[in-house]
């Protein structure tokens, strides 16, 4: 079977290799290769959809979407690591919806076995599986794979587009390409002659080259350095352009209402208060909601809470306990999945402890800093659409699909976001403002929720229960069984995304559990699917969010009933089972200073998760003070693989620690009356500065391969406190958010 | 009826009703949108604005209320000339989505403008009105005490 990586790998080279015709993509399909989407115009040549040369320089197109991960700047420095262009001659631009730009990673991600368990065949399979997301066009910023993904295409496009503008000097000057060098934007002959990528892209498009050499890792100059990002500038003067920013001529403001029982419709409304409200032009019926679109996005907010409206009866059980039963009756269902069966776990050597433990994981929003909003104008024949959002393809489809037009008549603006935490993976709120412009037509209609609706109206982070049954003998873990219940992201979120639910396990339920590198003799986890019509989707590292909460905290139930360390009891299940995981627990456990004493009034507790092919490892110490109890210090470790940008990837475990935290301290979405209570940022609130701790991050490299960090921060942060309140106070938190059992400072 | 304001010693006719807040007058009447919408009810901080010098919430204040010059993100500086705090937030890198960073930028410049060298205490005290989701706190902890010309350590 290894010749079948082996041929995957050639025909993605040599795919690359014929970029120049266009036909770059060959290899990335099964069988023909996806239409350019970036058109050549005179004097700018596309070189490959993702690189652009024109007499202004060069620009990136980076086919992932910036939502404050880094990524715009991340993309661009691998392509120009290859391309020999200065980092201040760089620009990106968001790409076009297109096929061309697909995931292949997600893909991969497939896999039904555990990522640190994938041999090198199963990585090669992974890369067969990235025709799968390339049939869906699946153009989605998500997984933590942007980096990933981009990895190899990125410096091959970069690669590619030098030697091509060197065999375009090289038959200039009457030299061979191996003659030539590059350097900051110039081919530069070995007499000193220069020649401009400027004046040798649009010949160099017409180059066809064999295999193209990535440049290895000590020759990086850009790679493997912390950059300052491209879009800072921007953001620290006000300058950014967000998707609610955005201002084409003639714009008109619209906000709007949809029904707080989630999903269902609307009976019917009364704008008659509204209508003649300051400002306001029109009233727009949509499929489960109405809009008012005006001259100011506050005078249309006014006029939307002015209307009466007749809502129908959510299609789920009316409260935050009522929606627990259900999921608790799920235990009572055969599982959906065993994605993890090792060994007998009905078969206990002598002596044996057994113990059990059971824990509640709440829904939770993703409350992005900028509200769901798309601009959309609508002309009879064609849209064009302004958006920030993390998969443009499906949105322009449905986008598309609402007017009658066809995907060709949809221009797509995938603008900065505001924070995407997953949220933006959704096209509600695209298909929202399209209705709206479509109702009003020829006027760009910016159509923005109140931070009331976007807490309200989201796809939120699935509530779960889990029982977890161990058992522990001569200090070790000899037996690990966890079922989770709960709703299953994919199957809701693939319904809406793709119109028919994947069948058969979903990995992701249970990932975060099943997954984990802990070599326990006897491991299984079994997951049963809830069937509830909660919106639910997926929230910055999805499965692993809430499942690694209970199997870290049960971990450090399990230790302290073995009387062993919490880190010792790990890793001796770890060294045997993936040593980079082990690796970073001893990391973090060095960093910290981790004696496994703490003195009175201070408490310490560390947790472990692996999600997305990243192991991470964080230790939190809180201390009792007057106010309440203060998250003081955390550490941080963790093993990308390949630390492509030191600074970034310390932004984003910080980043993805303190979302996770916010999460545990105070963070669930509850329901009464079939309605979310919660609604704003005072009663949905994150942490703040006052009650953020002082981090320390170390970042290892010892995956063999690069990995992503975007959500690997987050699972482990709930689980730390947890274990660090219990090694304060002596009392198990099994509940999120903790607030409601500690008197955490908030 | 216009009402007259000054923003960024810039002098500006604004057709809309007394009532609408100056967010809204900024954003959607004057197309100014480096200022934010994050919730719209003072509990973010996204939209902070200076007026005569002081950090408010320009959700909350109604365009007939505003008693004096207005300053906002845009006014601090440009991508071309950057204030003192820009320069010190693009020094330490401090924005991710960089969707709240106007407002904490403002709120920072009000604190400093008052407060040369603030303790990590009055830091936490000025700042915990201004939520990130992204959790850039400790980096904007960081660019305050640089731009304060104070040393990185307590």
């Amino acid at each position: 079977m290894a010749s079948i990586g082996k041929i995957a790998r050639r025909t993605f080279l040599f795919g690359t290799a014929a970029i120049a015709g266009g036909a770059a993509f060959g290899a990335w399909y099964v069988s023909r290769p996806a239409p350019m989407p970036l058109t050549s115009a005179p004097g700018r040549t596309a070189l490959n959809p993702w690189i652009i040369i024109d007499e202004t320089g060069v620009t990136v197109v980076a086919a992932r979407a910036e939502m404050g991960q880094g990524v715009y700047s991340t993309l661009a420095a691998m392509a120009a690591e290859e391309l020999d262009v200065a980092w201040d001659q760089v620009r990106v631009i968001h790409g076009p919806p297109a096929q061309a730009y697909f995931n292949g990673a997600m893909g991969g991600a497939a896999i039904p076995t555990p990522e640190y368990q994938q041999s090198a065949f199963q990585h090669r399979i992974g890369d067969w599986l990235e025709v799968i997301p390339k049939v869906f066009s699946m153009q989605i910023t998500g997984g933590s794979t942007s980096t990933r993904d981009g990895f190899d295409k990125l410096r091959l496009a970069g690669a590619t587009a030098r030697e091509a503008m060197k065999e375009v000097a090289a038959d200039r000057l009457g030299l061979r390409r191996s003659q030539l060098r590059t350097e900051g934007g110039q081919v530069i002959a070995p007499d000193g002659t220069t020649l401009a990528y400027a004046e040798l892209a649009e010949a160099a498009a017409g180059v066809e080259l064999g295999e193209v050499p990535l440049r290895p890792r000590s020759e990086w100059t850009l790679l493997g350095k912390t950059l300052p990002r491209l879009d800072m500038p921007a953001k620290c003067t006000g300058t950014a352009t967000f998707g609610i920013d955005v201002r084409p001529e003639g714009l008109r403001f619209a906000a709007l209402r949809r029904n707080p029982n989630l999903g269902a419709g609307m009976r019917g409304f009364d704008a008659s208060a509204a209508k003649g409200m300051a400002g306001v032009e029109h009233v727009v019926e949509l499929p489960d909601g109405v809009a008012v679109v005006a001259t100011n996005t506050w005078l249309a907010q006014q006029a939307v809470n002015a209307i009466e409206v007749d809502w129908e009866p959510a299609p789920y059980p009316e409260t935050t306990e009522a929606i627990f039963e259900a999921i608790e009756a799920a235990f009572d269902t055969d599982p959906n999945s065993t994605m993890r069966d090792d060994g007998d776990v009905t078969a206990l050597p002598a002596g044996a402890q057994v113990i059990e433990a059971s824990y509640r994981t709440p829904y939770l929003a993703h409350a992005t800093m900028e509200p769901m909003n798309a601009t959309v104008l609508f002309t009879g024949d064609a849209l064009e659409i302004w958006a920030g959002n993390q998969g443009p393809v499906i949105a322009r489809d449905r986008a598309a699909e609402a007017v009658g037009l066809d995907p060709e008549a949809v221009t797509f603006h995938t603008t900065l976001m505001g924070g995407g935490f997953g949220r933006r993976g959704e096209f509600d709120y695209v298909l929202q403002a399209t209705h709206v412009a479509k109702a009003v037509p020829n006027v760009p209609i910016q159509l923005s929720w109140s931070r009331e609706e976007d807490m309200s109206h989201d796809f939120y982070r699935p509530a779960a229960l889990t029982r977890w049954r161990g058992a522990v003998a001569d200090g070790g873990a000899v037996m690990l069984d966890g079922q989770i219940a709960g709703q299953s992201c994919s199957q809701q979120a693939i319904t809406r995304w793709m119109g028919f639910a994947p069948g058969g396990p979903d990995k992701t339920h249970v990932e975060g559990a099943s997954d984990q590198p802990y070599g326990v003799p006897a491991y299984r986890v079994r997951g049963h699917i809830a069937d509830l019509a909660v919106p639910i989707g997926f929230w910055r590292s999805v499965g692993a969010s809430g499942n690694a909460f209970g199997l870290e905290c049960f971990m450090d139930e399990m230790a302290h009933a073995a009387g062993t360390d919490p880190i010792d009891f790990r890793l001796a299940l770890m060294r045997g089972e993936h040593a980079p995981s082990a690796a970073v627990v001893e990391a973090v456990r060095d960093m910290s200073g981790w004696t496994g004493r703490t003195p009175d009034g201070v408490g310490r507790g560390m947790a472990f998760s692996m999600s997305f092919g990243t192991p991470v490892a964080e230790v939190i110490e809180v201390v009792q003070e007057d106010a309440g109890i203060r998250i003081a210090r955390a550490w941080i470790a963790a093993d990308v693989g390949v630390a492509l940008d030191p600074g970034n990837l310390e932004a984003q475990l910080v980043g993805g620690m303190i979302y996770g935290l916010s999460a545990a301290v105070q963070g669930q979405i509850t329901f009464a009356g079939g309605a979310v209570e919660q609604q704003q940022f005072y009663d949905y609130d994150g942490l703040r500065m006052h009650n953020t701790p002082a981090f320390e991050v170390q970042v290892l490299e010892n995956l063999g391969h690069i990995s992503g960090v975007g959500e690997p921060g987050t699972p482990p942060a709930a689980p730390a406190l947890a274990n660090a309140l219990f090694d304060l106070t002596g009392r198990r938190a099994r509940s999120l958010p903790l607030n409601t059992e500690f008197d955490l400072l908030v | 009826m216009a009402t007259t304001l000054t923003i960024n010693g810039t002098s500006h006719d604004v057709d809309l009703p007394g009532e609408v807040p100056l967010l809204w007058v900024l954003r959607d009447g004057l197309n100014m949108t480096g200022t934010k919408f994050g919730c719209g009810v003072a509990a973010c901080g996204a939209c902070t604005v200076h007026i005569d010098g002081e950090a408010v919430r320009s959700c909350q204040v109604a365009l007939e209320d505003v008693w004096g010059e207005v300053t906002t993100i845009e006014g601090l500086g440009t991508p071309e000339r950057l204030g003192r705090l820009q320069a010190a937030w693009i020094e330490h890198q401090v924005a991710q989505c960089g969707y709240c960073q106007s407002g904490q930028i403002m709120q920072a410049a009000a604190l400093l403008a008052e407060t040369p060298q603030p303790t990590d205490a009055e830091i936490d005290e000025a700042m915990q009105g201004n939520l990130c989701r992204c959790g850039t706190y400790p980096r904007i902890r960081a660019a305050i005490r640089a731009a304060a010309g104070m040393s990185q350590e307590g």
